[in-house]
């Protein structure tokens, strides 16, 4: 069954320098039970697609489209209904597991904070959860740790930590953005097997968001790849490893170490002043005079294998 | 916060002057709390028999015009300073602190019209504020703390203001919306206590000025009224006898300025033990 299903969505921001478009009419579906990875290189939305699933971004920002979950449209719902999917429907973890949290309330406190407002736990009940949900995480000595403030915790506790929290509710869908970035590798490699038992656990969908392929590897049923706010190609896990069909996300392979290191000449465009067309093409090693005037749609290539390049028309 | 709890009074055990300061204030306390025990008379009652009266033994600080023991006053005019200054800190805390949440917080037009509001308070001298509004609602120790309270609530809401503006951009209060808490809770329970620090320096500081512009507008006629000891009055009064009874006016005026400096050293001890910057450890 789909849980998450994204319809052209567009996400705005006005600056004084012009609109950002950050999202530009982003298709995606998300299965109940799936993890999805969304990955790209540095600026290329990513992280404004999540924020934007949950409505989290500022005032001068405009979101056009629809985000079905479970058949609602989240960006027309209320404020107070949209609190009431944020952390108890969907959650989010966030990359920086130390300027997340907040300095001067205990580990234990702020973990307590979604069972008090969606479940309505009373203290004693949610210290009492909190304890439990820090033993799930692999937490020792949880009960001295939940009095324990943020930064008395190692970055991959406070990971755990951050992992338990938006846990705490039960959610059918976590989006992580970039949840092992800043970790060193064997913390990295602890934080994403927790993460795998506890989507076993739990059979909550994942939207992984990430420019780490290892990572969207170990973790993905599928594969989203980002340019400049559009999805360009998205694939299987497997398939996409193996059979890598746009040009940007063999280029992005082929900057991997033991594919050889070879990094994709250019930097991803300035999403005030997008190039017309297909927006890779000023970095395309394939472009033609067509890649320049038309944009090109979204190709069936296989079963679950769709790419956006002229190269497949 | 815990550690930074211990931290910050370990940095002001260091601070000599911030501990006299303290130790100051617990004196005062102490001596408005149990001021019915301690003073050797009646801080009221006139003793027409024995005006004038020099510091002697039995009148360690002398007696004034009406023949009533200073000591006795001035240790009842900690109570009057104290109960006055603890309440307008109180006040001015809770409006300023709840302005500046407001203001910081949410920005724009809400913002822009209580920053406004502020400047046009800023923009009249404290204490002649003070003293036309005392002035206009009457004499007595109410409706000074009210001119007190209507005069400096300012600075709070602008230093809240400020912090909020910078603890708001802070990514855990994404992450405290992405868990769906609201913007009052918010507020309370993620903002409020990253801003208390300098909230509780500058009420420490504004309990000394509050009691130096209380003790101003008792001068002039406006605060207490005789007979009730304070010592603002009571400086008011001896004025009159400078040449003959000096002592009438320097011992309520050394009690004005022990309070004022107490809560200044204490102030400026917190404010240097509450900064986040190790430099100043570095120093020594």
């Amino acid at each position: 069954m789909t849980l998450l299903s994204i319809r052209d969505l567009r996400t705005y921001f006005y600056t004084e320098d012009g609109v950002v478009r950050a999202v530009n009419g982003i298709d995606l579906n998300l299965e109940e039970g799936e993890t999805l990875g969304i990955i790209g290189e540095t600026g290329c939305g990513k992280t404004m697609l999540g924020l934007s699933i949950l409505r989290l971004l500022s005032e001068n920002t405009k979101v056009e489209g629809e985000v079905l979950y479970r058949g609602t449209d989240l960006i027309r719902l209320s404020k107070a209904e949209m609190r009431k999917i944020r952390g108890k429907e969907i959650s989010m973890i966030f990359q920086n597991s130390l300027s997340s949290m907040n300095p001067v309330l205990t580990v234990g406190k702020q973990l307590a904070e979604p069972l008090e407002m969606h479940q309505h736990m009373k203290k004693q009940a949610a210290k009492q959860k909190v304890i439990e949900m820090l033993k799930a995480v692999k937490i020792p000595s949880p009960s001295d740790r939940a009095a324990e403030y943020p930064h008395e915790f190692s970055g991959g506790m406070r990971q755990r930590a951050m992992i338990a929290m938006g846990l705490a509710c039960t959610p059918s869908l976590i989006i992580a953005d970039e949840p092992t970035t800043g970790l060193d590798v064997t913390i990295q490699a602890q934080i994403i097997e927790l993460i795998k038992e506890v989507l076993e656990h739990s059979g909550a969908s994942m939207l992984l968001i990430t420019h780490d392929l290892g990572v969207a590897s170990e973790l993905c049923n599928s594969i989203a790849v980002m340019y400049a706010g559009e999805i360009i190609e998205y694939a299987g896990i497997i398939e996409l490893f193996k059979n890598p069909r746009h040009p940007y996300t063999r280029g992005f392979f082929g900057s991997l170490p033991n594919r050889g290191l070879k990094p994709m000449p250019g930097t991803c465009p300035s999403m005030i002043n997008l190039p017309g067309g297909c927006k890779f093409h000023p970095r395309c090693p394939h472009a033609s005079s067509r890649c320049e005037k038309e944009k090109p749609d979204m190709l069936k290539l296989g079963e679950k294998h769709y790419v956006r390049c002229f190269l497949y028309d | 916060m815990k550690s930074a709890k211990k931290l910050i009074c370990q940095r002001l055990k260091k601070n000599k002057i911030a501990i006299v300061g303290l130790a100051m204030i617990t004196f005062l306390l102490f001596l408005a709390v149990f001021a019915p025990w301690i003073v050797p008379h009646d801080p009221i009652e006139p003793n027409l028999g024995k005006r004038f009266l020099s510091p002697c033994k039995e009148y360690p600080m002398g007696t004034d015009d009406l023949g009533r023991c200073v000591l006795s006053r001035v240790i009842y005019g900690t109570r009057v300073s104290l109960q006055v200054s603890m309440s307008v800190v109180g006040i001015i805390a809770v409006i300023g602190v709840t302005l500046g949440l407001i203001s910081g917080y949410f920005g724009g037009k809400l913002d822009e019209l209580i920053m406004r509001f502020v400047d046009t308070v800023l923009a009249f001298p404290g204490i002649i504020l003070a003293m036309a509004v005392a002035g206009a609602l009457g004499p007595g120790l109410f409706n000074v703390m009210l001119a007190l309270a209507l005069v400096s609530w300012t600075g709070f809401a602008r230093v809240v203001r400020s912090s909020v503006m910078a603890v708001k951009e802070k990514e855990f209060v994404e992450s405290a919306r992405a868990l769906g808490c609201s913007d009052l809770y918010i507020m309370t329970r993620h903002i409020l206590p990253n801003v208390i620090t300098p909230v509780i320096v500058l009420a420490t500081l504004d309990m000394g000025f509050i009691i130096l512009a209380a003790s101003s507008l008792s001068f002039l006629g406006l605060g207490a009224q005789p007979p009730i000891p304070d010592w603002g009055s009571m400086l008011n009064n001896g004025r009159v006898y400078m040449r003959t009874a000096p002592f009438l006016t320097i011992f309520p005026g050394i009690a004005i300025t022990t309070a004022v400096m107490a809560f200044n050293f204490l102030g400026d001890g917190l404010r240097d033990a509450m900064d986040p910057r190790p430099q100043r450890e570095l120093k020594k």
